[in-house]
């Protein structure tokens, strides 16, 4: 079963409904999506064909429990090694591979996680990326917000303790051009230690400039690395263009900046195709560019306002620890971030495995913090001794209500699942035997 | 498992993972070492040369084989650079071996010199195969500037010690993607099958068989060494059983699918 990613808004012009149909059902009227456009840097770099090579002909099946563990035995785990670890044979071996993956974290990280919060300062968007809430044809309500704005929601943020921040727009050079998404960074250095970016690529010079402006590290999901479905999904704007995409990263790296982060969506197509090209990118890049810090996200598909019905497909909770637990055998030396994407109890379990990095006190709407950290507080004096299900639920709801009320905030990328603010996630992360870590990197 | 495993430098297959090298023993003992060893490519000292007309080691070495100058007793890249252009010039063809050495005691590599000469050689259109102390560093700066393979010692030259740099040579199979020749300090067969077993690509070697009590026969005993090891790491090695009880408490009871 395939997600059913179309939605149409009755808010759009006929002219705009025959525009987007066009668009969604013929080929021929969407752009050559493996072409740079005239604006667009493009690298000399062979980093896309040796991943896309990697990615021939895998029989999945075909890797057998011997392949398994004597990828789990390697000192130094190579490229087939890992993809047993990847393959369904590994499943079952799932225990195994957390205990040599615990090992691992344990030698590189000891028993540390990392704090950070997302900031959406923009949902404006020139794509059409049928799975994204933010899409351009889908009917929510849009934010730019002013400087005062941010300084605000950053004021209310590093209130609640936390130092490192991750500031996100939406994919629109357009509404939140360079020059903003810079002036941003540099409100976010007064109040935080640490700045990164997960916004659309952008050219070298620009990264240049946003490091410059205080940011430190990008991230840049490349959703699907297989060419192919990347087309069908990505139908409007510059994220169409795959290569520029996938060499973000590098120009980025190229800008100076100290680290980069890559990740698919996972659900959106052969997930262990997306998770084996997701690490061999950050890994071809590492041999070329050691200096630099890496580290993988792995979201999974979840519900957007107008589509509740999105889902990761096959990618369970197990699949999912069992890519991470791969990525940490295979990668020991890079940070693993786990979103609010995912539940409290997964959160909770992955951190002890191979996390090294969580988002608490997380919105993924636009200029909403004040009024969801409220909630928490609200949330807190009740003191309620409710499950955590029902304390998530009653979060949920409180801030749903607050945000409603406010007109001004502008609506959410997608739907998260862990809603702990910082200073309970702080407590939680201690009282699983973790030291957690606000900031480990002073700008000097 | 590729069918045809072949050796690739500069552009050119070789069958055999056995570089041999030719001082220390007597000429007319060359030609046995070489067939016994399966050797295709033989090192040779420019400077050294013998520059009597009798005893020319060319005639001792058989046609089929390369021959890979070494730039032994070069003193910093200049000079290496010389001898490298005068080796050409007297038919030694492309290939060289650069050897840079500051120290007459441990004859240890300078890394330093041995890149500056690796990129003046590799520009000039020579397949370098460098000499070096395995620092990952200089492997990768020798990798940047042209360098056919990298060739790590093992322990010092000519001292028969063995893999003293394991580790730090398994660092650079890991992350170079050259060949990495082990080269020096390599005493018996069964270390030379080690480091094949490790995923080096080929062995360099030489004091070990010259000073053998009976040459040919070691140079047949390193031939099988390095095919075994070889064939060890192709085959890819099998867990090693470890001690001790899986943890209590499993990691991932927590898992809700």
């Amino acid at each position: 079963m395939e997600n059913e990613f179309l939605v149409d808004s009755d808010k759009l012009s006929e002219a705009a409904l025959k525009r987007k149909h066009e668009i969604e059902n013929n080929k021929s009227v969407r752009i050559d999506h493996m072409k740079f456009l005239p604006n667009m840097d493009q690298l000399e770099s062979d980093i896309q064909d040796k991943v896309l090579e990697n990615l021939k002909d895998i029989d999945w099946d075909s890797y057998t429990d011997a392949d398994v563990y004597r990828a789990l035995a390697a000192k130094t785990p190579s490229i087939e090694d890992f993809k047993a670890l990847l393959s369904p044979a590994a499943k079952k071996h799932i225990e195994k591979m957390a205990a040599r993956a615990k090992i691992e974290t344990a030698k590189h990280f000891g028993n540390t996680v990392y704090l950070f919060t997302p900031l959406y300062i923009a949902n404006y968007c020139d794509n059409y990326c049928v799975y994204c809430g933010f899409n351009c044809y889908n009917d929510i309500k849009r934010k730019k917000m002013s400087f005062e704005e941010i300084r605000h929601e950053m004021e209310v943020i590093s209130k609640s303790g936390i130092e490192e921040i991750l500031i996100l727009t939406g994919e629109s050079p357009i509404y939140s051009d360079v020059k903003y998404i810079g002036e941003a960074c540099k409100l976010a250095r007064k109040y935080f230690k640490n700045v990164g970016l997960e916004i659309y690529p952008v050219n070298v010079n620009d990264y240049k400039y946003l490091h410059e402006c205080g940011a430190d590290y990008v991230t840049v999901f490349q959703e699907t690395y297989n060419p192919d479905k990347y087309e069908t999904l990505h139908l409007l704007g510059n994220k169409r263009i795959f290569p520029y995409r996938f060499q973000a990263q590098e120009r980025a790296i190229l800008g100076g900046m100290r680290g980069v982060a890559f990740s698919a969506l996972l659900g959106l197509t052969n997930f262990r195709e997306d998770a084996l090209a997701s690490a061999l990118h950050l890994y071809f890049l590492a041999r070329k560019y050691p200096h630099v810090e890496y580290s993988l996200s792995c979201p999974r598909l979840r519900p957007i306002v107008n589509n509740d019905k999105i889902n990761p497909l096959d990618v369970h909770e197990t699949e999912l620890c069992q890519i991470l637990c791969a990525y940490r055998i295979f990668l020991p030396y890079v940070g693993i971030t786990v979103s609010s994407r995912e539940e409290k109890h997964f959160r909770d379990g992955i951190a002890k495995i191979c996390a090294t990095k969580i988002s608490a006190g997380v919105s993924t709407g636009i200029g909403d913090h004040e009024e969801k950290y409220e909630a928490y507080k609200e949330e807190e004096e009740k003191e309620s001794k409710a499950s955590d299900f029902d304390k998530k639920e009653s979060i949920k709801a409180l801030q749903q209500e607050a945000v409603s009320e406010n007109e001004e905030c502008g609506d959410e990328q997608f739907d998260i699942s862990d809603r702990r603010s910082f200073d309970q996630m702080y407590d939680d992360m201690a009282g699983e035997g973790l030291q957690p870590v606000l900031n480990d990197y002073i700008y000097v | 498992m590729n069918k045809e495993d072949k050796l690739v430098l500069g552009g050119r297959e070789f069958n055999s993972r056995f570089i041999l090298g030719s001082g220390k023993y007597n000429l007319e003992l060359i030609k046995a070492a070489v067939e016994n060893a399966g050797a295709e490519i033989i090192t040779l000292a420019v400077r050294r040369a013998n520059t009597k007309d009798s005893e020319n080691i060319m005639d001792y070495v058989p046609e089929n084989v390369t021959l890979l100058p070494n730039t032994s007793g070069a003193r910093d890249a200049s000079e290496a650079v010389r001898i490298a252009h005068l080796s050409r010039e007297l038919g030694g063809g492309d290939f060289v071996k650069v050897e840079i050495m500051k120290d007459s005691k441990y004859l240890l590599p300078d890394n330093n010199e041995t890149i500056k000469a690796t990129e003046i050689l590799a520009k000039e259109g020579f397949v370098v195969l460098p000499y070096m102390y395995p620092d990952l560093y200089a492997a990768r700066e020798l990798e940047n500037v042209g360098a056919a393979a990298v060739m790590p010692l093992a322990s010092p030259i000519g001292s028969n010690r063995g893999l003293a740099t394991k580790d730090f040579i398994q660092i650079l199979i890991d992350e170079i993607d050259l060949p990495i020749i082990v080269d020096a300090g390599i005493g018996k067969p069964s270390e030379a099958c080690a480091a094949m077993e490790m995923g080096a690509s080929a062995i360099m070697c030489n004091t070990a068989i010259a000073t053998a009590k009976d040459i040919p026969m070691m140079a047949t005993a390193f031939k099988m060494a390095i095919e075994a090891g070889r064939s060890a790491y192709l085959a890819g090695l099998g867990r090693v059983l470890t001690r001790g009880s899986e943890s209590m408490d499993p990691l991932t009871g927590f898992l809700r699918d």
